[in-house]
Parts: structure tokens; sequence; C-alpha cells
């Protein structure tokens, strides 16, 4: 069983959804980030998205665009990502990760070369934005062949037909982006969440995480009653763009990760 | 024969270049664009629109004018220049906005976006939203803002919004994004009228047929005047709209040469360039895969030329694929080159190009002299020069200074 799948088995058991979490690897610098990293997991993180930087991140709103500038300016490369998951993974075997980004990145370092070197340094999944299924032979089939679960994006405009394209390639979780828009965009209606949820499990026994515009410990709650997880990205970016030094980053993304984490567990109490 | 001129595939491949590298978001949305293109190709009304359009408001055809005086000053080759300069906003860019727009209509699209460099694009969009009665919003960088501002007025009194772009260099690659991003945000309402032959799938397979017009009419022209078909055709590539539009109804003619003309700016070996083929790497980046300015890890470095319509750090896949497999000869040229060639065209023929035209002027006045003088070469001139005045005076005032 795969690191997610026991995941979201634990979870199931436990009754209660995932609080996944995303940062961008090496925001605002690597030292601090891989403090982030390591913490998230302890603050309540039970699923780990890690950004590979990008200069042009266009499905991005600003909190998302400014770390990848951030990460970029303090050189942080597709190496120093995955060394970022080696030194993550020395001291944790259970909480599952995901890299998720744009494709050139991979493009350039090659696919089988960043798929066995992902592989080796413990990431468990991809998400990469900008690859949809028409493109699947690209990546997510040999990424899966060798056991790296790929996560797709869904989104409103994909319709009943296009679903189970989508849904065919997919292993690990759905992400549901539950707005039309970039990240850190407004959210959802609660209405339109549950519709959305309804509407995959008609298509998928994969766990359904939601996305997009979650900044609350209410909203995390709200979204865990609906769904197998709730997202959180731009709100703990938010956290580090605004500390005064990388001590205040940490703590700003961990404690909102703990308060976030007590939304989610206390959703279906 | 194996033809040049089928693609892209079913999946919008020319070759391994092209394809659909977008948000989920944006799928639907270009799938069904690309099926309501399929079936606007073949309906006799849009096409008839589209051909009164391109013959009533654009002013089409555009002339084929015999260039005796730049010919005779360069000895060889007998030049002729393709007049896009002369079309309604001055440029080749609203041969594809007049179709686009057309679409968007089709799809009953109601609020038009695009993205502009050096401006012209953002003009023909922002003139066809007016025609049309469509909201139009333009992303432009505001180094381009700086540079070309008459543009910027140009898009106001046509009633477009401007929004400047102030991410990256402040250029195409950054107003692109900007207007993806956008796109994603607003996908039910608007149609993102891409302005080269560049984007995800149909985009340059769409933009390349509204610009073909530019070569099925030379083909006509030089027929017409020489009886023959020309010997080679040069033109400027950024993305490369009007370039494919010039070169793709002669890819099939083996004995004509093309030759597309890229931004060398300070010169391929200082880094400061726009030529993503000579100086680039295939990479997947605004949804398409091609020849990219990256560096090692992939991230998309900065392209510079003084020209802002050219500005781009990649190009479209159809030319990446004629590159690879060498059908068209793509070669750069700097800044200064461009420029000695501006003054040349304005000198001799009374003509001010744009500046991105001025770098297919100067590789053809590179050959023309060691031609032979039945050689027949046709230059793609694009656009014309007054949205680069502030650019031409600017260099001609540092010149001036550093020989004072």
């Amino acid at each position: 069983m795969s690191r997610l799948q026991n995941r979201f088995a634990e979870l199931k058991a436990e009754n209660r959804a995932a609080l996944v979490t995303f940062v961008t690897a090496g925001d605002p610098d690597y030292a601090t980030s891989l403090s982030i990293l390591k913490g998230l997991p302890e603050a309540g993180a039970d699923v780990i998205e890690l950004g590979m930087p990008f200069t042009d991140p266009m499905a991005d709103g600003p909190a998302i665009q400014l770390a990848n500038i951030r990460a970029l300016a303090g050189k942080q490369g597709m190496h120093q990502t995955l060394q970022m998951v080696r030194e993550f993974r020395a001291g944790n075997q259970s909480t599952p990760l995901v890299l998720m980004g744009y494709y050139n990145p991979i493009f350039v370092y090659g696919v089988e070369r960043f798929i066995s070197d992902a592989k080796e340094a413990g990431v468990d999944g991809l998400i990469v934005v900008d690859l949809p299924p028409e493109h699947n032979d690209e990546l997510c089939e040999p990424a899966q062949s060798a056991g790296l679960d790929f996560i797709r994006l869904t989104t409103p405009t994909t319709d009943d037909d296009r679903l189970p394209t989508v849904l065919a390639g997919s292993s690990g979780f759905v992400y549901y982006v539950s707005v039309a828009g970039v990240t850190g965009a407004g959210a959802a209606t609660l209405d339109h969440v549950e519709q959305a949820v309804a509407r995959l499990r008609r298509h998928t026994d994969l766990p359904v995480c939601i996305g997009f515009g979650i900044r609350t410990p209410e909203h995390a709650a709200e979204v865990a009653k609906r769904a197998e997880g709730a997202v959180v990205g731009s709100a703990l970016i938010d956290k580090i763009a605004e500390a005064k030094s990388p001590q205040q980053a940490i703590d700003g993304v961990l404690g909102l990760c703990r308060e976030l984490a007590e939304g989610v567990r206390s959703a279906r109490r | 024969m194996t033809s040049f001129r089928t693609g892209p595939d079913a999946r919008g491949l020319f070759g391994r270049f092209g394809g659909q590298f977008v948000a989920e978001t944006l799928m639907p949305l270009i799938n069904s664009l690309a099926a309501e293109y399929e079936k606007a190709k073949s309906d006799p009304a849009f096409l008839e629109e589209l051909a009164y359009f391109q013959r009533d408001y654009i002013g089409r055809a555009s002339p084929l004018y015999f260039a005796e005086r730049l010919s005779e000053h360069f000895g060889g080759a007998k030049i002729y220049l393709k007049r896009e300069d002369l079309n309604h906003t001055g440029a080749h860019k609203i041969n594809n906005c007049i179709g686009q727009i057309l679409l968007a209509k089709r799809m009953g699209k109601q609020r038009i976006i695009a993205e502009t460099g050096a401006g012209m694009h953002g003009v023909a969009t922002a003139t066809v939203a007016a025609r049309f009665g469509m909201q139009c919003v333009v992303y432009m960088g505001t180094t381009d803002i700086d540079r070309q501002q008459a543009n910027v007025f140009r898009m106001k009194l046509l009633g477009a919004e401007v929004i400047p772009v102030t991410a990256g260099t402040g250029t195409l690659k950054d107003a692109m994004n900007e207007a993806l991003r956008d796109w994603v945000t607003n996908v039910h309402n608007t149609f993102y009228l891409i302005g080269t032959a560049a984007g995800p799938h149909p985009y340059p397979a769409m933009v390349r047929d509204f610009q073909s017009v530019i070569g099925n009419e030379v083909r006509e022209q030089i027929l017409a005047k020489e009886g023959r078909l020309p010997d080679s055709l040069v033109a400027c590539i950024g993305g490369g709209s009007n370039a494919i539009g010039l070169f793709h109804p002669f890819l099939d003619d083996e004995g004509v040469q093309i030759v597309g003309v890229e931004a060398a700016g300070h010169g391929i070996d200082t880094g400061k360039h726009a030529a993503s083929m000579a100086g680039g790497a295939p990479g997947v980046l605004h949804g398409n895969r091609t020849f990219l300015l990256q560096d090692d890890d992939g991230q998309i470095t900065d392209a510079h030329s003084i020209s802002a319509g050219l500005d781009y750090p990649g190009v479209g896949p159809e030319h990446a694929w004629l590159h690879e497999i060498k059908r068209v000869e793509y070669v750069p040229i700097s800044d200064d080159e461009a420029l000695d060639a501006f003054h040349h065209c304005c000198r001799l023929e009374g003509i001010i190009p744009a500046l991105e035209s001025a770098h297919a002027l100067a590789e053809a006045f590179k050959r023309a002299p060691k031609l032979p003088r039945d050689h027949l070469m046709v230059i793609n001139l694009s656009g014309r020069g007054d949205k680069d005045m502030q650019t031409v005076m600017h260099h001609m005032q540092d010149n001036q200074e550093k020989h004072a």
C-alpha cells in the first residue's frame, strides 16, 4: 500500500478528513523552508504538497507567484528540492509528500531521471498543473509504473463527459479545484463543494480533497465535513511573506497549521 | 511526396512540438474552441464573412511591391516587399484578430482578452473588439508600456482596458502569464485572443491559417508579376505569426528557400537576445512544447530585443519543428543590424518599417548582393514603424552621445 493510500485508510478509520498543506520548496530560503517542512506533520498536516519553484507559474495567484520568486532568488532548483525531500524523509517515514509544480523543470531535468530521483528521495506523488490527460504518456504513465501516484486536478469546468478521461490517470487522491481561477482566489460556496464531491463520487472511489480559497480553521472544518481532505496553500504562504525573520516564518506557518488541523479534526465530532 | 503542410496531428503536435500544456480548467474550453474552429473552417458563411472583412475592413489584398531602389542599392536579388504595413491598424496582426473575433462571436463570447508586446496585437484586438461591440482587456508589460506609449493610447481610444503587468521583466512573457491567469478565472465568458502562432493547440494552427492569407496572396501576386514562384522568402520571428503566414503556403515548394530571422539583441554570446532557436532549448511554456530561452534548471530566462514585438523567450511550435527538420533556415540578426536596415529602408524606399520587420530586411540585405539578378526574394514587411519612433530616436541620441 502506498503512503497516500495508507494515510487515507487511517483517516477513514478515524472518521476524519485530511489536512493537506502546500508550501513552496526553498521559500523564503532553504534552511527555513526545511524547518517548516519538518515541522508540518507535528503541527497537524496529514499530507504535504511541496511546490517545485518555477519562473512562470501561470495558474497561481500572487501569493504563490511571490513564493516562487523568493525561492528562485535563493537558487532553489530541482536538485535542492529533491535534497529537501531526502532530508525530510530521514526523519519522517509516514507522512505522504507530493511534489507540485509545472512541467518544464521536470522535462528539462529529464523525465526518467526525475522519476527515479524523486522515488529515491521519498516522494509519493506528483501534481503537475500544466500536464492534462491529453499528455498522459509524457509523465503520468511512467510515474505510475514506477510507483509514484499521479494526482489530477479536477475543476468546475471538467464536465461529466470529460471526468472519466481525467480520472483514468489519477491515483492517490483527486484534487478538486473548487473555483475556476488561480490559487488564492475566492472560495466556492459549500453547496457547490457538496455537489461537486457528490458528482466526483459517482465517478471514482479515490479520496476527494478540496482546494483553493480555504484560509481559516472554520472554513477548513466546513470542507472537512464534506470531503476527504482540505488543501491550504496561499494562507500558509502569506505567513512567510509577512514574517520579519526566519523564525517568525516558521512559527507563523506552523501556528496556522495547528489551528487548521484543529478545525479539520473538530469537523465530524 | 511528404507534405510539410499537414500538421498538426490530432493532439496538436508538429513532430514533438506543440501540444496542449495548460491547466485542467482551460482544457474543456480549448477543446471546444478546436471543435468550433474545425466547423468554421468548412462553413461557407464563416469563410464569406472572413473574406468580406479581409477585403473591406483590413484593405486586402496588400500589395507585393517591387523595391527597385533597395534592389539597385544592394545589387543581386530582385527584392519584393509584401506590404502588411498597409493593413488597417498597421501590421499583419489584424488578419488573425478578424478571424478569431468571428470565432468568438460564433461561440457567443462577450469578453475578449489579449496580451501584447509592441502593442500591435493589442491595437488590432482592441480594434476588432470595438467593431464587434465586445469588452476588451489587454495585458501589457510595464517595460513595453513605456516604450510603446502611442499604441497604449490607441488601445484606450478604441475602448480597451490596458492592464500593466509588473512581474518579471514587464514584457510579453509576463503579459501572457497574466492573460492566462485572467482566462482561468473568467473561462465561462471570455475568449483569449492569442496574437501569435504559439500557445496550446488549436492556437498555433488557427493563427497560422488566418495569417496564411499573406503567403497565398504572395503566390498569386508573384505569379502574376514574374510568372514563377519566388526563390526565397524572408520574415522575422518573434512568436512567428507573420512568418508562418508567409511560409506555410510555400512549404511544399522545394525550390523556395525559406529564411526566418530571430532577434539576436546584443548578440547570442552575450545572453541578451530573443533567439530561442539559435540560443535556446526545447521546453514547455504557455501551453506548448517549443524552443525556449531557459537555464539548466528549466527556469525561463529573460529575452532581450530592441523590438518589443520580438522580445519573447519562445517561438511558435511549427517553427520549432521546421527548424528541427531543417525545412526552414533560422538565423539571428542583432539590434544594430536591424537598425541599420531600418535606416536603409526609410531612405531608399520612403517606407518606415517596424523594427520587427527590420530584422528580416537586415538578413535579406546580407544575402541579396551575393545572389544573381534573376533571384526573386520576398521579404515580409510585417508592420509599419510609427510605433517605434521613440525607440529609434533614443537609440540615435545614445549613439550621438557615444560618438560626441
